[in-house]
């Protein structure tokens, strides 16, 4: 539609860049919300017996083959470190946690803005993008001993370690989104009288949501990598100052009790944006 | 002259290739277009809106195209006028400048009595898509309109929940667009554009996308809503059948540049039906109408060049 209206149309005023794009992204968003849960009884009993054939295989195995326990722990193992020692495992949750979400938060407000920013102005666009690209490509934790160093031990290299990761991926991700202007329907706004602000909250914002779901997502992920990362680099606190400290002491059923929560917290992450995804982004399905 | 209040013959006069000696044939009872003044009783209702010598110009990596070139033209109020013309010969130009989105190069568009400089809230347009914003329901798409234009919706209600009964949408509120087949999602917009009541509607190919069956269907509720309502319309299409069928007056342009052609009245008596469409009389029209698209687009130069028959 929009290519058409411009074979008659070339010229748009100020509003949009030239491009038109339904793009692929890295972190295609269909692949998530396509994913079909349990539609049945049998299915969940056939997806509960398989989980517990793999774990129950695991003890198994273990047990029959005398594994030593400083290799790999049994499940049950690990289970009863996880409930046993929780309330030690806690405050360096609480730490990662912390580090997490402010980090995230940062990085994530002013990757949108950012994006919204630039988008509107190609030209800059251009200019910065490198810068940005550098940053999604380096592993932030690579800066994580030098922040060290300069700060110290506190929590603040670490907050700018997961903002610098989380950032640069909520950026690029909604930059995508902000660059798919459709023309036609800012033109409908437009024949409404609408302002530039309206344009941007009305039809910009809500067209590019997908994507900037998908970059908060994938966002996430990484902040929560590069917040464990750091703490594995730089820090005495944190799950993954803890997975140095269990793995030196050979306390492998720990160390997998601190793998274990690190998992589900991923997976929680997945979980909580496949919803929002669901809830703001399913018309693009 | 059943409909000839309709007809306010338009004063085409200046550097436009428009022929006079050109007589409309086909229906005795129209007006041939010439440059004299009309008659008084043709001059009761004042233009709503007038085109001044609309040029338009714009530059492409190729060069300049001129897509409008001294284009003038009034249209009157309560009037269904239908531009029609071959790819490119700058119809949309014309509508997107009568709507303010767009500037022209030179001249100028009057409605009410002031130029266009902007969307004036008296007009309301419908696009070749339906263009509806797929993460609303068809109710929330209806209310995009009072949202932008910061208008209270509620003593509109009664209205649409009418315009819905009547385009046959009710009960469809709560659909999402990619739920809706094309001819419902076009007609949600027609919807949203007589939602807040405007006096001029700019239709641009409203139903180019759709099927025949389709778009005859459309053209039979856009003729009873234009009847109901007494709107100004303005309807850009490409389809010469389309055209004549709902139109007081047919507007022909030529191609690049694009420039007044010819206008035909169509006195046709209303409500129009599907089967008149295969009328001799009809089909007389068609004739003549296509014609004239023929020879202006042989014209090069489109200069005054147009074969009397």
């Amino acid at each position: 539609m929009a290519s058409e209206l411009r074979d008659t149309i070339p010229t748009f005023g100020s509003t949009g860049s030239e491009e038109q794009q339904d793009e692929v992204s890295l972190t295609n968003w269909s692949a998530l919300t396509n994913a079909s849960f349990a539609k049945s009884w049998g299915e969940v009993v056939a997806i509960v017996l398989v989980a517990l054939a793999v774990v129950g295989g695991a003890e198994a195995f273990i047990r029959l083959r005398d594994v030593p326990a400083y290799t790999f722990p049994a499940p049950s193992a690990v289970g009863q470190a996880l409930w046993n020692n929780f309330d030690l495992f806690r405050p360096h949750l609480s730490a990662t946690l912390q580090v997490m979400c402010i980090g995230y938060v940062i990085g994530a407000v002013v990757g949108i803005v950012l994006a919204a920013l630039i988008t509107q102005f190609p030209f800059a666009e251009k200019i910065i993008t490198p810068y940005v690209l550098l940053l999604v490509t380096t592993p932030m934790i690579a800066l994580v001993p030098l922040l060290v160093q300069k700060m110290g031990f506190g929590m603040a290299p670490r907050i700018i370690a997961v903002a610098l990761a989380a950032g640069p991926m909520v950026m690029i991700n909604s930059a995508t989104g902000f660059r798919r202007t459709d023309l036609a329907r800012i033109a409908l706004a437009r024949s409404y009288g609408a302002t530039t602000v309206q344009i941007f909250t009305k039809v910009r914002f809500p067209l590019a949501l997908p994507m900037i779901i998908v970059g908060l997502m994938v966002g996430a992920i990484f902040g929560m990598l590069t917040a464990v990362g750091a703490e594995i680099v730089g820090s005495g606190e944190g799950l993954g100052n803890r997975l140095m400290f269990y793995s030196s002491r050979i306390q492998m059923a720990n160390f997998w009790a601190i793998i274990v929560m690190l998992a589900v917290m991923g997976i929680l992450i997945y979980v909580v944006f496949y919803w929002i995804g669901k809830r703001w982004a399913s018309w693009q399905a | 002259m059943p409909t000839g209040e309709h007809h306010v013959s338009i004063v085409a006069t200046e550097g436009v290739g428009v022929v006079q000696e050109r007589s409309v044939t086909s229906a005795s009872s129209s007006t041939v277009l010439t440059g004299t003044a009309p008659d008084a009783s043709r001059q009761r209702r004042p233009p709503t809106m007038s085109v001044e010598h609309a040029t338009k110009h714009y530059d492409t990596g190729t060069g300049t195209v001129h897509a409008l070139e001294d284009l003038s033209l009034e249209i009157a109020n309560g009037e269904f006028v239908c531009i029609l013309g071959p790819s490119g010969c700058g119809k949309s130009t014309l509508l997107w400048a009568m709507s303010g989105l767009h500037e022209l190069t030179n001249g100028r568009i009057v409605l009410n009595g002031s130029p266009v400089t902007g969307p004036r809230p008296e007009m309301g347009m419908i696009f070749q898509d339906a263009n509806l914003l797929p993460w609303r329901n068809l109710w929330q798409n209806i209310h995009f309109p009072f949202e932008i234009k910061r208008l209270d919706p509620k003593p509109y209600q009664a209205r649409i929940r009418d315009l819905l009964d009547e385009v046959g949408l009710a009960g469809f509120e709560k659909k999402m667009p990619r739920e809706l087949s094309g001819g419902m999602q076009q007609r949600a917009s027609i919807v949203r554009c007589l939602s807040f009541d405007p006096e001029v509607i700019l239709m641009d190919e409203p139903f180019g996308a759709l099927d025949a069956f389709t778009r005859d269907e459309m053209n039979l509720l856009i003729q009873k809503i234009w009847m109901e309502t007494g709107k100004t319309i303005v309807f850009v299409t490409h389809n010469v059948t389309e055209a004549i069928f709902l139109a007081d007056r047919v507007v022909v342009l030529t191609p690049r540049p694009g420039r007044l052609a010819h206008v035909f009245p169509i006195d046709l008596p209303r409500p129009r039906t599907i089967d008149q469409t295969f009328s001799p009389e009809f089909i007389k029209l068609i004739l003549d109408v296509k014609r004239t698209i023929q020879s202006g687009a042989q014209t090069t130069n489109g200069g005054s060049g147009f074969a009397v028959d």
